[in-house]
Parts: C-alpha cells; sequence; structure tokens
C-alpha cells in the first residue's frame, strides 16, 4: 500500500466571474522513501496539490472531488482540529523562503524543542537532546553554539537546514517541498537537495518535491508527475520521462531548458496550449540604421571599476563605514559580441551592469565608451546620446513597468523624451516594434497587468529598443520567467544581437543560459573578476578553482532528451 | 507575418458599465455602510450646495431677522406669517434649519479647501523627501516630527492667532474663512507627507523608475508622472478620513471663538452659540447642529474606512 495517495482530486476556486479549477481529476501515490516530483510551469496547479495535503487551501479554495489518503486513511475532508494533529506531525512542508518560514525573534533551539514537545511530548532534555541531534544531521558544523543562535545569524542554505530539521523533528511520513531551493544559489541548491536525498532514504519518508525547475527533477527524483493547467500529462519513473517523453507537452518543456553542454542555434518554438508567438526582428532590421561592427575594437572599456555603498551612517566621515560591492573589475566589451558576468547572489554583477547604466554613480575607475570616458560626459547633449546608445531589460518583469502607464505610453515615452519622432509617426513607430516583439500592436491600448511575466519581458524589450540603441545590458532577463517563457525571449536576444549587430551584456547567474548566449564570459565573487574566458574554454577547461566549483555544482542534464535540438554551426 | 499572442477580448463595453463591473464596484455594492454613508454624504452635501434653494429663511440677511421670533421651538409657526420654524429658532430668532444649512457650506468649504491644500503641500513635501534623499529629507521630515510634537489643534490656533494679529481689522470677517483653511492645512499636511515618502520609498526602488532615468527623464516627470500616480491610493484614503477630521477641526476653532465669524456661522459657531441656552430649556439650538455636524463627519469616516478596505488588498 502507497504512502500517500491521492485519487481524482479536483480543488476548485470559485470568483465572482468565474468557476476557476485549479487541480483537475489528479491522481497521484508516494512510496516510502521516495522522491516524487511535480513539475510544471506557473499556474500549472502543483502548489495548490501541496496546499490541499496539507488541509491549507486558501479560501475560497475547495476540494471539489476526490480523495487524499495517508496509509490508507482518508485526510481530506477532515475538520480543522484533527489536520492540525496531523499537520507537523505525519506531514510536514519545506516552504521556499528559508528567511519567512523561521520566526526570527526565537533562536533555533527554541523552534525546535516548541515543535518537538508540542507533537511528541517528553521532558525539556529530551527535547533539547533531539535537537541537537537534528541540527547534527542535517549538517550545521558546531551544533551547541548555533541551536543558540538566531535565525538571521545563519546564511540562506543554512537556514534551509534549519528548516529541514524543523520538518524532519517529529518523524513525519510524508515531506512536501515546495520549491526549497529556488531562493538559494546553485552552490547550496545542490547541497540541500543532496541533503533531502539522503533523508528520504535513510527515514524512508516520502518526499513530494514541487518544482519547476526540471535539472532539479532530473537530479533528485525517483518518479515525475508533469501538470499543466491543473492537469497531470505525464507521469512516470524520472529516468524514462525526462528522457523518452511521450506527451507533446513534456517533450516542449524539455526542448526548452538549456543544456550546459550543448549549445544551441536557437532554442526550439514551443507550441503547446496555443501560445505559438513569433517575433519578427528581421522586420526590424529593415529601418535600423547599420553599423558595422569592427570585432577588434572595444565598445566598452572597463578599468579599476569600484563601487562602494554605505553600510554604517555616521555625521562623521570616520564614523561610516562602506561594503565594497565592486572591487577593481576590469574588462572590454567588443563590438557585435554577447559578453556574459555570472556570479552568486551578492557578486557586484548587477552593480557593474548599473553603473554601466548609469544608474549608479562610478566611486573609481574609469567607463569608456568608444572612446569616450562616460564619467567625463557632463553636457546634455552628450549624455541623452549614450542614453540612446544604452538600454536595459530589467529581471522583474512585473516592477519594471509602470502599472499606471498605458503600454504604448510606455513604449512611446523613450521616442518622445528624446524626440526622435513626431505626431502620428510616435504611434506608428510604437505599432510598429510591438508587433516585432510578437505582441501585436492592439497591446498599446492595455495595461500592463494584463499581460502574463513573458508577454510583459517583450513589452520591455519594445521599451528598450525604442530609440535604436546600439548597446543592451540584460539583467537577469529570464530568470523570473518559466522556462519555455525563457527559450522565447532568450530566442529573440539572439536574433537582436544577429540581425540588428548589437552588443549585449548579459547578467546571469544561471550557467547553462549563458552558455547558450554568450560569447565570453567573466566569472565574479565578491566584488572581484575572477576569471574572464570564451565561454567554450570556460566550460571546458576552467582555470581557476571558483569557476570549476561553479561548473562542477551545474544540475547534470545529460539525461534529458535531446530531440528537437539544433546545434549551433 | 507576426501572430500576435492571446489577448484578452478587446474593450467593447462603455466606460461606466466597465466601472460599474470593476472590483472597486462590487465591493461598493456589497458594503451597505458604504452605501448607506454615500448616501448620507449625498444627501448632506447636495442640501449644503443647494442651500438657497432649500432654505425657507435667509440668515444671513439681518433685515429677514425679528428678534421676536427668538428661543421659538421646533414645530411652532412664525409668530408673524404663521410659517412653522421646522428645528425652531436661536436667540436671534434665526431659523435653526436654514443656519444650519448655510452653516454646513462653511463648514464643507472649509473643510474640503483645507484637505486639499494640505494633499498639495503634503505629495509634493513627501515626495521631494523620498525621491532627492540627503538633507532634504532630513530637513522636511524633522519640520514633520516637530509639527506632530504640537497638538493640531494648537498649530491652527497658533497660526490663527498670528494672521489675526497681522490682518487690518475691517477685513477680518472676511479674511477669517481663508485664515482658517490655511490654519487648518499647515496642520494637517504632516501624514499626508509621511505617507507618501512612504510610499514612494518604495516605489522609487522599482525597476519602472531606473527604466525611466535610463531613458534619461528629469527628476520632476518621474516624480510626478511615474511615481506619484502610483501613491495615490493611500492618499486618497487619508484625504477621505482628513475630511472629516478638518471638519471637526473646523467646528471646534469655531466652537472656541477663533473659527468662522458669528455674521456666517459655520456648524462649529453654531453650536457655541446653542451650548449657552443649552441648560435654560432651548436644547435645539445645540442638539439639530450637533446631529448634523455627526453625521456628516461619522458618514465621511465611515465612507475613507470603506475606502481603505477596498483598495488595500489590491495595491498591486
Amino acid at each position: 500500500m502507497s504512502l500517500l495517495t491521492i485519487n481524482d482530486l479536483t480543488v476548485e476556486f470559485p470568483t465572482r466571474r468565474q468557476l476557476f479549477t485549479a487541480v483537475d481529476h489528479v491522481d497521484l501515490s508516494v512510496e516510502p522513501g521516495e522522491i516524487h516530483g511535480l513539475v510544471g510551469e506557473s499556474g500549472a496547479g502543483k502548489s495548490t496539490i501541496g496546499a490541499a495535503i496539507m488541509g491549507l487551501l486558501d479560501r475560497p479554495g475547495r476540494i471539489a472531488s476526490g480523495t487524499i489518503r495517508l496509509s490508507g486513511d482518508q485526510i481530506s475532508g477532515l475538520d480543522a482540529d484533527a489536520m492540525r494533529g496531523l499537520r507537523g506531525k505525519k506531514i510536514s512542508m519545506i516552504f521556499q523562503d528559508p528567511l519567512t518560514s523561521l520566526n526570527p525573534l526565537f533562536t533555533v533551539r527554541e523552534q525546535l524543542t516548541e515543535t518537538i514537545q508540542a507533537h511528541l511530548g517528553g521532558t525539556d532534555a529530551e527535547a533539547n537532546q533531539r535537537a541537537r541531534d537534528l541540527i547534527d544531521r542535517v549538517g550545521i558544523p558546531d551544533p551547541d553554539t548555533r541551536l543558540d543562535q538566531y535565525p538571521h545569524q545563519f546564511s540562506g542554505g543554512m537556514r534551509q537546514r534549519v528548516v529541514i530539521a524543523l520538518a524532519l523533528c517529529t518523524e513525519p511520513d510524508v515531506i512536501i517541498a515546495d520549491e526549497p531551493t529556488t531562493a538559494l544559489d546553485v552552490s547550496v541548491q545542490a547541497q540541500i537537495l543532496d541533503l533531502i536525498k539522503e533523508l528520504a532514504q535513510e527515514r524512508q519518508v516520502g518526499v513530494i518535491l514541487i518544482t519547476h525547475d526540471m535539472g532539479v527533477i532530473a537530479d533528485t527524483t525517483d518518479k515525475v508527475t508533469v501538470m499543466y493547467a491543473g492537469k497531470v500529462v505525464e507521469t512516470g519513473p524520472t529516468s524514462q520521462v525526462m528522457g523518452q517523453p511521450s506527451h507533446e507537452y513534456t517533450k516542449s518543456l524539455i526542448a526548452a531548458v538549456p543544456r550546459p553542454t550543448l549549445k544551441l542555434h536557437r532554442f526550439p518554438q514551443i507550441s503547446y496550449g496555443g501560445r505559438e508567438t513569433r517575433f519578427a526582428i528581421e522586420d526590424m532590421a529593415r529601418h535600423w540604421p547599420k553599423v558595422d561592427n569592427d570585432a577588434s575594437k572595444p565598445v566598452f572599456e572597463i578599468r579599476n571599476l569600484t563601487k562602494k555603498f554605505l553600510q554604517r551612517k555616521g555625521l562623521l566621515p570616520w564614523d561610516r563605514t562602506y561594503f565594497t560591492a565592486v572591487d577593481d573589475v576590469s574588462f572590454d566589451i567588443r563590438a557585435g559580441e554577447v559578453f556574459g558576468v555570472v556570479g552568486e547572489s551578492g557578486s557586484g554583477k548587477s552593480t557593474v551592469a548599473r553603473m554601466i547604466a548609469g544608474l549608479y554613480p562610478v566611486d573609481g575607475g574609469t567607463i569608456t565608451f568608444n572612446g569616450q570616458v562616460v564619467s567625463d560626459l557632463t553636457n546634455k547633449a552628450a549624455l541623452d546620446a549614450y542614453r540612446k546608445n544604452i538600454q536595459m531589460i530589467f529581471q522583474d518583469p512585473y516592477s519594471s513597468l509602470n502599472p499606471r502607464m498605458r503600454v504604448d505610453d510606455i513604449v512611446a515615452e523613450p521616442i518622445r523624451h528624446h524626440k526622435l519622432m513626431e505626431g502620428a509617426d510616435v504611434k506608428r513607430r510604437v505599432d510598429e516594434l510591438l508587433d516585432q516583439v510578437g505582441l501585436g500592436h492592439e497591446a498599446g491600448l492595455k495595461y500592463p497587468h494584463e499581460f502574463s511575466g513573458g508577454q510583459r519581458q517583450r513589452i520591455s524589450i519594445a521599451r528598450a529598443l525604442a530609440t535604436q540603441p546600439r548597446f543592451l545590458i540584460c539583467d537577469e532577463p529570464t530568470s523570473a520567467l518559466d522556462v519555455s517563457i525563457q527559450a522565447q525571449i532568450l530566442n529573440i536576444l539572439k536574433d537582436l544581437q544577429e540581425h540588428l549587430g548589437l552588443t549585449l551584456l548579459f547578467i546571469s547567474h544561471d550557467l547553462p543560459v549563458v552558455r547558450q548566449m554568450c560569447d565570453r564570459v567573466a566569472v565574479m565573487k565578491q566584488g572581484k573578476v575572477v576569471e574572464l574566458q570564451e565561454t567554450n574554454e570556460l566550460f571546458a577547461n576552467p582555470q581557476t578553482e571558483y569557476a570549476s566549483e561553479l561548473l562542477r555544482l551545474m544540475p547534470k542534464l545529460d539525461d534529458l532528451s535531446t530531440d528537437g535540438l539544433e546545434a549551433e554551426a | 507575418m507576426t501572430d500576435t499572442i492571446e489577448t484578452p477580448s478587446a474593450p467593447t463595453k462603455s466606460r461606466f458599465s466597465k466601472f460599474w463591473d470593476s472590483d472597486f464596484a462590487w465591493s461598493f455594492r456589497h458594503s451597505p455602510v458604504a452605501m448607506i454613508a454615500s448616501l448620507v454624504v449625498l444627501i448632506l452635501v447636495l442640501s449644503a450646495i443647494f442651500a438657497p434653494l432649500i432654505a425657507p429663511y435667509n440668515p444671513f440677511d439681518p433685515a429677514s431677522l425679528n428678534l421676536m421670533n427668538g428661543f421659538t421651538p421646533p414645530g411652532t409657526p412664525n409668530a408673524f406669517t404663521q410659517d412653522t420654524f421646522l428645528l425652531g429658532t436661536d436667540d436671534q430668532g434665526r431659523d435653526v434649519f436654514s443656519t444650519i444649512l448655510y452653516g454646513m457650506r462653511i463648514s464643507l468649504f472649509v473643510g474640503v479647501s483645507a484637505v486639499l491644500l494640505a494633499m498639495i503641500i503634503g505629495i509634493v513635501l513627501g515626495l521631494a523627501a523620498a525621491y532627492f534623499g540627503g538633507w532634504i529629507e532630513t530637513l522636511i521630515m524633522r519640520v514633520a516630527d516637530v509639527q506632530l510634537t504640537f497638538p493640531a489643534i494648537l498649530v491652527a490656533m497658533l497660526i490663527f492667532g498670528i494672521a489675526k494679529g497681522v490682518t487690518p481689522p475691517e477685513y477680518r470677517n472676511e479674511m477669517a474663512i481663508y485664515v482658517l483653511i490655511i490654519a487648518i492645512a499647515l496642520s494637517d499636511w504632516v501624514q499626508f507627507a509621511r505617507v507618501v515618502r512612504g510610499a514612494a520609498l518604495v516605489e522609487k526602488n522599482k525597476e519602472y523608475v531606473q527604466a525611466a532615468r535610463l531613458i534619461g527623464r528629469g527628476s520632476f516627470p518621474i516624480m510626478f508622472r511615474h511615481i506619484l500616480p502610483n501613491v495615490l491610493s493611500p492618499v486618497l484614503v487619508i484625504a477621505t478620513i482628513s475630511l472629516a477630521l478638518a471638519i471637526i477641526a473646523e467646528a471646534t476653532l469655531s466652537f472656541l471663538g477663533v473659527g468662522a465669524p458669528p455674521t456666517q456661522p459655520s456648524l462649529g459657531t453654531l453650536i457655541r452659540i446653542g451650548q449657552g441656552f443649552l441648560f435654560s430649556g432651548e436644547w435645539w439650538i445645540l442638539f439639530f447642529p450637533a446631529c448634523t455636524l455627526l453625521a456628516l463627519a461619522l458618514s465621511v469616516n465611515l465612507l475613507g474606512d470603506w475606502l481603505r478596505d477596498a483598495l488595500n488588498p489590491k495595491l498591486r
């Protein structure tokens, strides 16, 4: 008998206008010691299944049909009191954000012993002993001191280990892990996944691992269920689903995953669920002033760039302390290339991008653009010319567009500001741009909230292209997007570079994406560039310890099907 | 050549039906408190605006008054014309009903103008503090902090007193209303500035503001075209609640005798006149203006509360 069985589960959210079916007749079963992956794009209903198992559906959501059984006993439809007894004892949960899932006002010991005693009883000494063993088991060094610290004294990865210890402390049968590593750096992600894998084996706990990341699924899970729009489209052993996907959607999803070992010409077009979209960058090239890129000449020369942020304010200069975000960074960006900057969070990669864009003042060193030192540009005409040439695509498609402005006004703003066109020409240009990024010019009459994340990122691209810049800064342009949308956006960026000859500065923490996009890559760590290489060279033989460590921790995607992928010539 | 992505159906409905169908209107239609409160406000505001048409007497016209009519209880006829005084008369024979209508005009005019003025000052200073930071922020917010340590009514009285000192006596009565507006506005701008600054600090760090800077937009277009529309929702809520407070502040000042002059009585002035006769049996002179003030302030306040609840979860 399976540990957890879900039979024909349907979850509905009645809203004012319509009945929204988040989970649609789903069957699922988990065995002891098994890690069952639940994968799908945002809105697929995977987290809703987790919430339904825990009995934590947000109102007005309700289970419309089907049953959930734990070791044979039905747990769906139990009242709130009975559910509270199960939650945290028989079933526990690991959340995405380790910072908000721990109470900042209690020490780790207090949080653990409180949970242990609430569910298992026992004396203080027993609970303390148990807490210490768990903290030791999840791989936190020096458990005796660490137990009496507060959550903010732990790093992100260590905090997630505490959350895992907390989930384990009542000996649950089932753990639901909802995107447990999404908020963590790659190097930490691998360790946490290994730990979950070990513990599931060792304690015979059934784990439901909810994620959007195919790499996590391929590396960690035994079985996988692929969901689309609330329905299960495919389920089976991980190696089979990943290696020989049978459903069209699974195939398209796998084809969209950037591979660390294979550089593609373009990602295959996703064509499932009527989301076929084209963009027409070639059309744009017809009206775009041709500039021949001389690859031997750098567009940007960055020399000894330094940025310090004030960490503690003080009235007197010697009372202030500074944090060096960017420390003596130098590199060249050649005309027409895609230059990548990779690094973990806090490595200073975004700060470099923002200094080049002119959003942060430079504290030391120089940025030279086509032979002109940028910080010397003081008159308005020269600055405007620089700004017309440099545009940026931001990370978060939800905050990079003004929610109170109509899309056509957003795209027209740079054109109007630089007085590139007037009157009806502006509207024509905006319509063209929206057509070319694949939104259609009707999109101009709407507001940003009416669009999905990927569509908003296209609006961002249209705005960035409005002044016909020569240089685009892309700051993690796809890290907030689903994998199929990411593939579309990366294809657009590749087209821009190829057909229009733009130079791209591509900032990312995701090595496989960097592999797909960049010609040369700078690896940053704690504000310094530790390695600068041709992309192929970096992935084949990294020169520094840090770069090889990053590469080693990349998810291995060798098991994934390579159907329909076309390598770059 | 270009395919379009699936887009929500084009807007075919009229502006009104779109508004009527919005979540905002829906929440209004499902809140009895908000509907009753807005009905009361609507009736009161309309009757204040159309006071000259509704009121049976003009209380500002001394020629229509007769001291013989003084202290007529509610529902009793005029000694001369046999018209009924619906809510009675005051000591000088003014019809209380008409005086309330005209008084409400002054109360509403002072309240709305004071809130608008406070809002403008608060928005400009709050945006400037948030956007420029540094010593500008320190200066504005410290001034605001200092002002908050004084009770608002004290600040208003101080300003009123100074203004009275510097204006020539023959203009005092005409100036009184405007001085009152400025006094209340200057005692009330702080909370607008604080709310705007808080919301603008959040918005300022969003990427759309950086995108606008990248285009090369100057400080003022960014502050007023990009940031301001995104911080207006909380300002609207505060403005509604402030309106109730401003009406009460005006009434308090007038009650204390530093507000609207007795020749142009506001609701507060009427209450001040009435409280002198409360214990001698002429209760109606105080009671009816007080009830009107209560109804007005309460319903505006309830409307503000509802507005806060309706707008808050949808701050996208």
